[in-house]
């Protein structure tokens, strides 16, 4: 963006804050001539400026606001709390305009318009629709077409200031282009002038610009070349070189005929004949490509169609597909058991299909991120505008797919993320430049994907994380001890733990009274995990490792007694034996390394009384930033499990969130770990 | 470095307005208030292109062309034209004299840079 639009939009935000400032007032003061005669400026300066700083859109709707304050001045239309509701709704879409660089809600805009329309008196009913954007050019058409182009500068065009090569270069950037020259008119250097242009090219060029905008690009020395600019159709795809050839000229029927006869790579003998150029040849070659190009694009356009499903359909077809996946490990264990090689095998291709099946079931559900970071946009301008900060939103890996109900519950944590990157990370311009940063704030949005999880960072460039000031909080909320030695990583992992809020100021912003613990708690509940880095003066980045999908599992499947149980497998650390030494004795800390871990044994939670086996394992787990052993009597092995919900009849037990149905036709009931460890801790 | 255009018009507020323009997109600007004291302007400075009002008192821009082009260092340079729409038949003077392009008031500052973009790379 260049510099003058850069000055008319900041004016334009100061206007509109302006602006509403005013219109609040004016609430309170409806008769002020002063402040009426305020909200008339801001709206004439924002469209003056606009038509000339190239804002059409935005001069052609603000002037309809004018109108009416123009009236309201000379007193024919009365201010009133509709008319302040509505300036104020056009003030947010003079922002989006600003901000968008395109339409904005065309259908917003009517209605905005029309509503001013209807406040106007009969006489001065005049207010302009926005006029017909004719100045904006040829609108890009979105379809994309090859043009062939012959661009054969006349030799003095040097004379005129012209660089052909500019032109060209000007080509360009309008699509992609291939360029072929034609150089076998450069005389010998004895009979050649320096200052005539002897080369002529041919350009093909696939774009979805208009014809009219590639022949502006030679506007000005349409006089002084030779310029052909056809269309390829789709159809030049199955031309022959000869064929193309002779539709461009360069080629006369009868000498393709007589080439034709020997049919021996064409190309070559044409130019061996010396009826063509082998520059001419190259440029054809590189049409037909081009045409070729076209045409699979279009394959792929009609392919990319989509149709609309209803969300329970496919929640209906994933579960489909779970029980699907447990019949079908029945059937293998039970081929194998069988020992029947004929059945093993078609038992192994139903596994790969249902395999199959599966994945696709799932990549249905999934939804890309993208939708959910475009919304957080509205909200960083606001604030930021609230707190006087200047926040530049970036995004990354928007195309990144995750399970829809993974997104559907990750708006409001990362909500919650953003207002403290915005209130608390982020300084004041001032500062920031004190600090020698630039003074706009940057917030970046990055998703990706990493194994079978998803990553999201949230990272901005603001001072960071003070670990001293959280170790202080911490202490006086009593969190930590006086003498904890922790590194600056666990200090600041401190702000997640629960009644934890380190603005000294609450304000509007954030410091609602949901800390980041909430946000951890909300990450969890999708099985993920929430990591916190910070350099103090650098900025901030939370991480949050999500799992692609709810529907499916990744678990530690254990046995206790009888029954078989599944920790999710994020939460699992190690397994280690329990001594037999350790397990007669009361204290229940098991030393792992040298580091004390508390433990619990699971069959006392759950009242197993089935026998003992000779050796226990422990499964270490982390939870609530802590670590944890869980002992349970053996470890099978990780297994992926399609969740099942657990009926009503099991409400009062929290901490088992699903079960699931393993090959052999047992259930194994999914252990929420947080849930169990909390009562514990 | 930044690269110099010589701008020649009678008008202030135009030359003002070129100038802010060119200034802001970074380049360097030296203005001249008719055909005379540009070519003036040539002979002192390193000018990388030069945009020129048609109708000045003394000398022209089509006379300013003329001179500019047959100084050396200027024969390839890119000259650009400030027209009004009625005035066709100069704009072809204009590109007989050797200018390369033209533009047509009023233009909006983007419309200027557009074509200086163009011409000028």
């Amino acid at each position: 963006m260049d510099v003058q639009e850069e000055a008319y939009k900041t004016e334009a935000y100061e206007l509109l804050a302006e602006l509403e400032a005013s219109l609040l007032e004016l609430e309170e003061y409806p008769e002020d001539m002063e402040l009426i005669g305020r909200v008339f400026r801001a709206m004439h300066t924002i469209k003056g400026s606009g038509a000339m700083f190239g804002f059409d859109a935005i001069a052609a709707f603000t002037h309809n606001v004018e109108t009416v304050f123009d009236l309201v001045r000379e007193g024919k239309v009365c201010v009133t709390k509709e008319l302040i509701n509505l300036t104020l709704s056009a003030g947010d879409h003079i922002r989006d305009l600003l901000e968008s660089e395109e339409e904005g809600d065309a259908l917003r805009e009517e209605e905005i318009i029309r509503a001013f329309r209807e406040l106007i008196p009969e006489p001065e009913s005049s207010v302009e629709a926005a006029p017909a954007e004719d100045e904006e050019g040829p609108v890009p058409s979105g379809v994309l077409t090859s043009y062939r182009i012959r661009f054969r500068p006349d030799p003095g065009i040097f004379a005129g200031g012209t660089n052909p090569v500019h032109l060209i270069d000007e080509l360009r950037e309008l699509g992609e282009c291939s360029v072929v020259a034609h150089t076998d008119k450069i005389p010998p250097l004895s009979e050649m002038d320096p200052e005539s242009c002897y080369v002529f090219w041919d350009i093909v060029l696939t774009t979805g610009q208009a014809e009219n905008t590639i022949r502006d690009v030679f506007i000005f020395v349409e006089d002084e070349c030779e310029l052909v600019i056809g269309r390829i159709d789709e159809d030049d795809a199955e031309d022959r070189i000869g064929e193309i050839l002779l539709k461009r000229g360069d080629l006369s029927e009868d000498d393709l005929d007589k080439a034709l006869k020997r049919q021996n790579l064409l190309g070559e003998i044409l130019v061996a004949e010396k009826v063509t150029s082998q520059a001419a040849v190259s440029s054809a070659l590189m049409e037909q490509d081009a045409a070729r190009k076209q045409i699979s694009r279009r394959k792929e356009e009609a392919l990319a169609t989509s149709i609309r499903v209803s969300a329970d359909k496919l929640d209906d077809l994933v579960d489909l597909v779970g029980e699907l996946v447990i019949a079908q490990a029945r059937l293998s264990q039970k081929a194998i058991a069988a020992n029947d090689v004929d059945l093993v095998s078609i038992a192994e291709e139903i596994e790969m299909l249902t395999g199959s099946l599966r994945d696709n079931a799932m990549g249905m559900r999934m939804l890309q991120i993208g939708t959910t970071f475009s919304t957080f946009r509205r909200l960083v301008r606001d604030l930021s505008a609230e707190l006087d900060k200047k926040i530049e939103l970036t995004t990354s890996g928007e195309e990144t797919e995750l399970d829809k109900t993974v997104i559907g519950h990750l708006k409001d944590p990362l909500v919650h993320i953003l207002r403290n990157s915005i209130d608390h990370g982020i300084e004041l311009p001032d500062e920031r430049e004190g600090a020698g940063k630039k003074p706009f704030g940057t917030i970046h949005l990055a998703a990706e994907h990493s194994g079978g999880n998803v990553l999201i960072r949230i990272s901005d460039d603001g001072r960071g994380l003070d670990p001293e000031a959280i170790r202080q909080k911490a202490l006086e909320k009593e969190l930590i001890l006086p003498d904890a030695d922790l590194t600056d990583k666990e200090i600041n992992n401190l702000i997640f733990a629960p009644g934890f809020s380190t603005a000294s100021q609450v304000s509007d912003i954030s410091g609602r009274g949901v800390g980041m613990d909430v946000v951890k708690k909300s990450i969890e509940q999708l099985r993920g995990t929430i990591d916190v880095d910070s350099t103090p003066g650098v900025g901030t980045t939370i991480t949050l490792k999500l799992p692609l999908t709810l529907a499916i599992i990744e678990g530690l499947l254990v046995t206790l007694g009888e029954g078989f149980f599944i920790f999710p497998l994020t939460a699992v650390e190690e397994c280690v034996e329990l001594p037999p030494d350790e397990a007669a004795r009361e204290t229940r800390f098991l030393s792992i390394r040298g580091e004390l871990v508390p433990y619990i044994r699971l069959r006392e939670e759950y009242a197993v009384d089935a026998a003992k086996p000779d050796l226990e394992q422990v499964v270490v787990m982390e939870a609530g930033g802590q670590r944890v052993g869980v002992v349970v009597d053996s470890v099978v092995g990780s297994q992926q499990a399609v969740i099942k919900k657990m009926g009503s009849a099991f409400k009062n037990a929290p901490d088992i969130s699903g079960a699931t149905i393993l090959g052999n036709g047992s259930v194994a009931l999914i252990v929420d770990v947080n849930k169990l460890l909390d009562s514990k801790l | 470095m930044a690269q110099t255009i010589l701008t020649v018009d009678d008008s202030a507020s135009v030359r003002q307005m070129v100038g802010f323009t060119l200034k802001n997109a970074g380049y360097e600007v030296v203005e001249a208030a008719d055909g005379r004291e540009g070519v003036a302007k040539l002979s002192t400075s390193k000018i990388d292109m030069i945009i020129t009002d048609l109708n000045m008192p003394g000398m022209d821009g089509i006379e300013l062309i003329r001179k500019a082009r047959a100084m050396a260092p200027y024969k390839f340079i890119p000259i650009i034209l400030l027209t009004t729409e009625s005035q066709d038949e100069k704009k072809k003077e204009g590109k007989k004299a050797g200018a390369t392009g033209w533009i047509i008031k009023p233009f909006k500052p983007e419309q200027l840079l557009g074509v200086v973009k163009k011409v000028l790379r």
